[in-house]
């Protein structure tokens, strides 16, 4: 796995790979990263010319400190291996492997992947990997394919081939997406990478879109995959925390150094031991507070 | 190098640039449409004749039509047209990304 710890990821962007326009925008919206698509988005006959166009973009705009990640076509298309050459050859920042269902097709990947970053004179392992989960077996398989290689940095559900799988839809409770989402989100946080929840599509419900993200927020989600700019401020608003939580994360935070000063290994705070799941707590608490901009880089908090 | 067939890339959506290849018979020769011809004429041509050059293209007929595209996505259009005109799109030229 690979620099899961800093990295925020509440929002991963679809752009769809072949229209010039949206790719040329795609990093003016804050999305924490951005996925270019070359999968589903784009038609039989323009895989060639998204390729291409996604490359160049790729190579000439700046996306600033967005995670880029590129959805390929899957290993059973002709497709695939030019996907890999074309992205690992533009330095892009992660290859997300769509319809996994095995592990073993992680390390099929990871050996393309490795195979292109020698003929193009990459470095071994720049190139990082993610898994959309999209059926019943890839489900099943997912602890497995969580853990498949060094380079996996989170893996996804993508709930539309899922229910289609499962001889069902999409429902507004979602809970015929219960246990595939824990089963991801256990998967990820077992081998220490990041689980994105699936798309929300319907742009006219937004009360159900807070209700979904506050839903996936509360099970442990890092983020959501998403495919409009407009729901990344509404994702960002529900991971954003409280003032409250700001404080006691702040508190925490100097009490830890304060003991580390002492020399002291466990400390208190208010009467209660605080220990490291603690401080990991405080510390993601900051991370977000400081994307919100609720704090500045120091961490004082900003008036508004 | 000639081309072997007629060709087509992109679309006339705003931000992008539709290339099309044919045989030439005079070099390189390159019929552009664009709102920004004055501006950029000379710049989107350069662009589309220094992609040409990576695939050894010397005797072709561009025609050309810009809705404002970056020149990323005038060499990506060029290059995708290229391949088509080659027939080479499954066997990309690496070399010319």
């Amino acid at each position: 796995m690979a620099e899961t710890e800093e990295r925020l990821r509440r929002t991963m962007m679809f752009v769809p790979g072949n229209n010039p326009a949206m790719v040329k925008d795609a990093g003016i919206y804050g999305a924490d990263s951005i996925m270019f698509d070359l999968e589903d988005a784009v038609s039989m006959a323009e895989k060639d010319t998204a390729r291409a166009l996604v490359y160049e973009a790729l190579k000439s705009q700046d996306y600033g400190n967005a995670e880029l990640v590129v959805r390929i076509n899957g290993d059973d298309t002709p497709y695939y291996h030019n996907d890999i050459k074309a992205m690992v050859k533009a330095g892009i920042d992660v290859i997300r492997l769509p319809k996994t269902e095995t592990a073993e097709m992680i390390k099929t990947l990871e050996a393309d992947v490795l195979a292109a970053e020698k003929e193009f004179g990459r470095e071994e392992g720049s190139t990082h990997l993610m898994a959309a989960i999209e059926s019943a077996k890839g489900v099943l398989n997912a602890p497995a394919i969580a853990a498949a290689s060094d380079r996996m940095i989170g893996i996804a559900l993508s709930a539309e081939d899922y229910t289609t799988d499962m001889k069902t839809h999409r429902y507004p409770d979602g809970a015929e997406l219960e246990f595939a989402r824990n089963m991801v989100l256990h998967a990820a946080r077992a081998a220490g990478i990041a689980a994105f929840d699936t798309v929300f599509t319907n742009m006219d419900d937004t009360e159900g879109f807070y209700r979904e993200t506050r839903y996936i927020h509360q099970l442990g989600f890092d983020g959501k995959s998403l495919v409009n700019p407009r729901q990344i401020a509404m994702v960002n608003e529900v991971y954003q925390p409280t003032a409250k939580e700001i404080a006691n994360a702040k508190n925490v935070i100097n009490a830890i150094e304060e003991a580390r000063i002492k020399g002291s290994g466990v400390i208190s705070m208010n009467g209660q031991m605080v220990d490291r799941p603690v401080v990991l707590r405080a510390q993601r608490v900051m991370r977000l507070a400081k994307a919100s901009h609720l704090v500045d880089e120091e961490g004082n908090t900003i008036e508004k | 190098m000639e081309i072997k067939q007629t060709a087509l890339a992109g679309t006339l959506e705003s931000s992008d640039i539709q290339i099309m290849l044919s045989k030439g018979t005079d070099g390189i020769t390159i019929d552009l449409e664009s709102d920004v011809e004055k501006q950029f004429g000379d710049q989107i041509r350069k662009v589309i004749t220094d992609t040409l050059a990576e695939f050894d293209i010397d005797n072709v007929k561009v025609k050309a039509v810009d809705k404002g595209a970056l020149d990323c996505v005038i060499k990506a259009r060029t290059i995708a047209v290229a391949q088509r005109a080659l027939q080479t799109q499954n066997q990309p030229a690496w070399e010319a990304f």
